[in-house]
């Protein structure tokens, strides 16, 4: 193997709070410049992990190599790694400016280069005119950004982000999401983001990791872990997935995406009615009750094709797929 | 109507309130204006005599003497307190409120009693002297009470439970994410405390250690008890004027400057507690 | 803060706060039921004292008086304080001059209080008793009572007033059959808190009960005992004395879940 040392790496990894095990023997490699994704629903661990990376949990057993030196028992205070806290936890009691300031004081760096930086990262987040203000006069937003800034500031080796994105209404972090992105690359920092929303992690992510129970369930580029999911549990946390029961214990998995209406080929075709259709803009979904399966197959078809043979409810159709575009799982894999 | 309705279900209180408080007080504040009478009483001339006497340098020293035992009592209450309130506070959440009752609940037992305590534990034979002896102490025993120490331990004792009932408050609304945010860009704990913590909680240190004062320097119950009257506080000067003395306008001045001094002391911490951020204590922000 | 790391140190000195606290009146306690009497010599456990406050004349009259005042001041206090409290939550606007006048008994020094109100009855030509001490009392106490239900009030839904009169209640009916229940819990914890103030209350009481002993509050014998020195019998009445108090304030905080932990 040649390929260059990684810049993170967790190895048998192991946390328990009493008797409940957070995060089991857990084995992980991250790259330098890459934007991580742990994606996971509450309770999978992923916050505990995130905490022990920052410093605030010591890991019961196991190593976090960062640079290839063990930091796992290193005070939050002396480690190169800084958190955006889902909070943002600012402080209220000072300006934004005193609050990206702070972590550069805490390195006794001198007067003139703290102004100096601080300035600079004013201008990045764009919050020039507003550094004197104090937290509770800034948007959900902007608060947002200065948390951001007040992390990157001290240019971590590592940046962890605690659901960056969460206080946010829909809009703007759809744009954060590409803001963040934009900015991973210019500073040129890795980046590790927590969150639970599966469409901002591949969105956002270069590799995203699943984690389940504590464990690791799968590790891989967005791609990766929407068409080739590891099991069951993968496919329906990422994305929409359709079940259907093919017999001896094994489960056939497609996305609505890859079902076809009225199909001139197909390796698979079957017979439905349409009982509910819903229009969302950009696409339209069908509920479609067929004989495969108790519940009614979900059928995604962009608008032009929709356009193309206009379906209403109670109409018969033909569903079809081909088997390149299912995966099958087995009892073994299943939960 | 419904205001007609609020002013009736309000009127006997508020009547009972105005009749027994604000009169009486106000009484207090015009008597500080008139002529002691010679037999006692009061003579209704104007005077600005008592005012002056109150600024005599035997009053004055009383006052400046008050002010420094009252002073010294808020001084360690809050160090105690604040210390205590903040290590409730770092307990774990589901002990806190079972721990915050236990720390006031001497609060509510009587006060004559609790520093009756001391003077259980402080008098010539009691158990502090006495244990000095099992340890092999032969010489005279200590005097350890009727001393300043003793009234600022017993004013320390009473008041206590209310410093870490009002440092906790503050502590507990805390976010737990800023001290840690804190930690993460290269903080001490130390430093940690200083710039973050003990800021953001400061008005309820103030408040603590201005209650403490008020109440300790127009006390009189403690340095009667524990001072023995060796030494008076206002207080007691107070107290003198009214059932002893019979010099009720110098009395009423007496307590028109005490009340004046509390009163401005109090603005001052609610004004600084207004001004400290506008309810800034890093809870949850939304915009 | 940083919790795990300074467990030990946060534990001691919560240990030793605690100990500040407790001792003094532990000690107390524990020599009121001992049989020697001495604080420096233990002969066992009796309650020998505790029957000597029974035959102590003093102490009993002044028990009886002290249940009078309290019993009448809470009684007139929480009256008063329950419909002060209905009143001030019903408006949409209260000044500052308003919340001011109510606050204040609650923050005002009782030796301010006290003088003022012996002026007041002296220049009035009161004859001072336990009489002024009621009235006296029942003015910190109704401020007491009105804030404990005020912050019950403040989670009320009022709509249940308006179906009441919906269905045809009128006003006095709907508070004594809707309102009122509602509230009870509060103004008895109320009750209870200014019973409790009332029982203790020594400065007010000093100052207005006038000249002779027949209105002395049992406060105000327990600091005349205690200026003339350490008796056994004054441990057991203090032990007595504090267990009546932690009954009322445990029934207080019963009743009122949440809300009030100091005075």
């Amino acid at each position: 193997m040649t390929t260059p040392a990684p810049l993170l790496s967790l190895r048998g990894l192991s946390k328990s709070f009493g008797r409940v095990a957070a995060v089991r023997d857990l084995t992980l490699d991250v790259a330098g410049n890459e934007f991580f994704a742990l994606l996971g629903a509450s309770g999978s661990g992923k916050t505990t992990l995130l905490r022990m990376l920052a410093g605030f949990e010591t890991p019961d057993t196991g190593q976090i190599l960062l640079d290839g030196q063990d930091i796992a028992r290193v005070a939050p205070n002396r480690r190169p790694v800084n958190l955006m806290f889902q909070s943002y936890a600012l402080f209220p009691h000072m300006s934004v400016r005193a609050n990206i300031a702070y972590g550069l004081e805490m390195e006794r760096r001198p007067r003139a280069e703290i102004a100096d930086r601080v300035a600079g990262m004013l201008s990045v987040i764009e919050l020039d005119g507003l550094a004197d203000r104090r937290p509770d006069q800034l948007s959900g937003g902007q608060r947002q950004r200065v948390a951001l800034a007040r992390a990157l500031i001290k240019r971590p080796r590592l940046l962890l982000l605690d659901e960056p994105l969460g206080a946010l209404d829909k809009k703007l972090r759809a744009a954060m999401q590409l803001e963040l992105k934009r900015l991973q690359h210019e500073v040129g920092i890795t980046f590790i983001v927590v969150t639970h929303d599966q469409d901002e992690a591949l969105v956002m992510a270069d590799r995203i990791a699943i984690m389940k129970d504590g464990r690791l369930l799968q590790c891989g580029t967005p791609h990766e872990v929407y068409e080739h999911p590891v099991d069951r549990f993968a496919a329906d946390f990422i994305g929409v997935m359709n079940f259907i029961d093919a017999g001896g214990g094994r489960t056939l998995a497609i996305r609505p995406e890859r079902i076809r209406l009225f199909p001139d080929t197909a390796d698979t075709t079957t017979d439905g009615r349409v009982i509910a259709r819903a229009y969302h803009g950009l696409d339209l979904q069908l509920h479609v009750q067929t004989a495969l399966s108790p519940r009614p197959l979900l059928v995604r078809l962009t608008s032009d094709a929709a356009d193309r043979r206009p379906v209403a409810e109670g109409d018969a159709v033909t569903l079809g797929w081909n088997h390149a575009d299912t995966r099958t799982f087995t009892e073994e894999n299943a939960r | 109507m419904r205001q007609a309705k609020s002013l009736a279900l309000m009127a006997p209180a508020l009547a009972w309130l105005f009749a027994l408080m604000v009169v009486p007080c106000a009484l207090i504040l015009a008597l500080a204006f008139f002529r002691r009478g010679i037999y006692g009483g009061v003579e209704y001339t104007f005077t600005l005599e008592n005012l002056a006497l109150v600024f005599d340098p035997l009053y004055a020293g009383i006052f400046l003497h008050s002010a420094r035992i009252a002073g010294l009592a808020a001084l360690i209450a809050v160090i105690l307190g604040y210390s205590a309130a903040y290590a409730i506070a770092s307990m774990p959440r589901r002990y806190q409120p079972a721990l915050l009752f236990i720390a006031v609940l001497p609060f509510w037992s009587n006060y004559l009693i609790r520093t009756y305590a001391w003077i259980v534990l402080l008098n010539r034979e009691g158990l502090i002297t006495q244990g000095l002896r099992v340890l092999g102490y032969e010489g005279e025993a200590p005097s350890l009470l009727y001393t300043e120490g003793a009234v600022i331990t017993g004013l320390v004792y009473n008041y206590l439970p209310f410093v870490i009932l009002a440092t906790y408050a503050p502590l507990a609304r805390l976010n737990p994410e800023i001290a840690e945010a804190s930690r993460d860009l290269g903080a001490s704990g130390w430093t940690t405390f200083r710039r973050v913590t003990l800021p953001l909680t400061l008005p309820g240190v103030v408040a603590g250690g201005v209650f403490v004062f008020v109440l300790s320097i127009g006390n009189f119950v403690t340095p009667a008890l524990l001072g023995g009257g060796q030494f008076q506080m206002i207080g007691n000067v107070v107290y003198a004027q009214f059932l002893t003395a019979n010099d009720w306008p110098f009395g009423a001045a007496l307590s028109m400057v005490l009340i004046a001094l509390m009163t401005g002391l109090l603005m001052l911490q609610t004004l600084a507690s207004d001004r400290a951020t506008g309810g800034a204590t890093g809870g949850p922000q939304d915009g | 803060m940083d919790r795990r790391a300074n467990a030990p140190l946060m534990l001691a000195i919560l240990a030793a706060v605690l100990a500040f606290l407790y001792v003094p009146i532990s000690v107390l306690v524990a020599l009121s039921f001992n049989e020697s009497g001495l604080p420096t010599v233990w002969r066992g456990v009796s309650l020998r004292w505790y029957a000597a406050l029974w035959h102590n004349s003093d102490i009993l009259s002044a028990a009886a008086n002290t249940l009078k005042v309290a019993l009448v001041s809470t009684a007139i206090a929480t009256a008063l304080g329950t419909l002060l409290a209905l009143g001030v939550e019903q408006r949409r606007r209260r000044g500052r001059a308003l919340e001011a006048l109510i606050f204040a008994p609650m923050i005002i020094p009782d030796i301010v209080l006290a003088i003022a109100l012996l002026s007041f009855f002296s220049l009035a030509g009161i004859t001072m008793g336990l009489h002024t001490i009621i009235m006296a009392h029942v003015v910190f106490n109704l401020a007491f009572v009105c804030s404990v239900v005020r912050a019950r009030l403040k989670s009320f839904d009022w709509s249940i007033v308006e179906a009441s009169q919906d269905l045809g209640a009128s006003g006095l009916t709907t508070l004594r059959r809707v309102v009122l229940p509602v509230l009870m819990p509060a103004v008895i914890a109320g009750a209870l808190l200014a019973f409790t103030l009332s029982v203790d209350e020594f400065i007010i009481a000093f100052f207005t009960a006038g000249a002779g002993r027949a209105s002395t509050t049992l406060p105000m014998q327990i600091f005349a005992m205690i200026r003339f020195g350490v008796t056994p019998e004054i441990n057991a009445l203090a032990a007595l004395v504090m267990g009546v108090s932690l009954i009322a304030l445990t029934l207080a905080q019963r009743l009122n879940r949440g809300g009030m932990v100091a005075p």
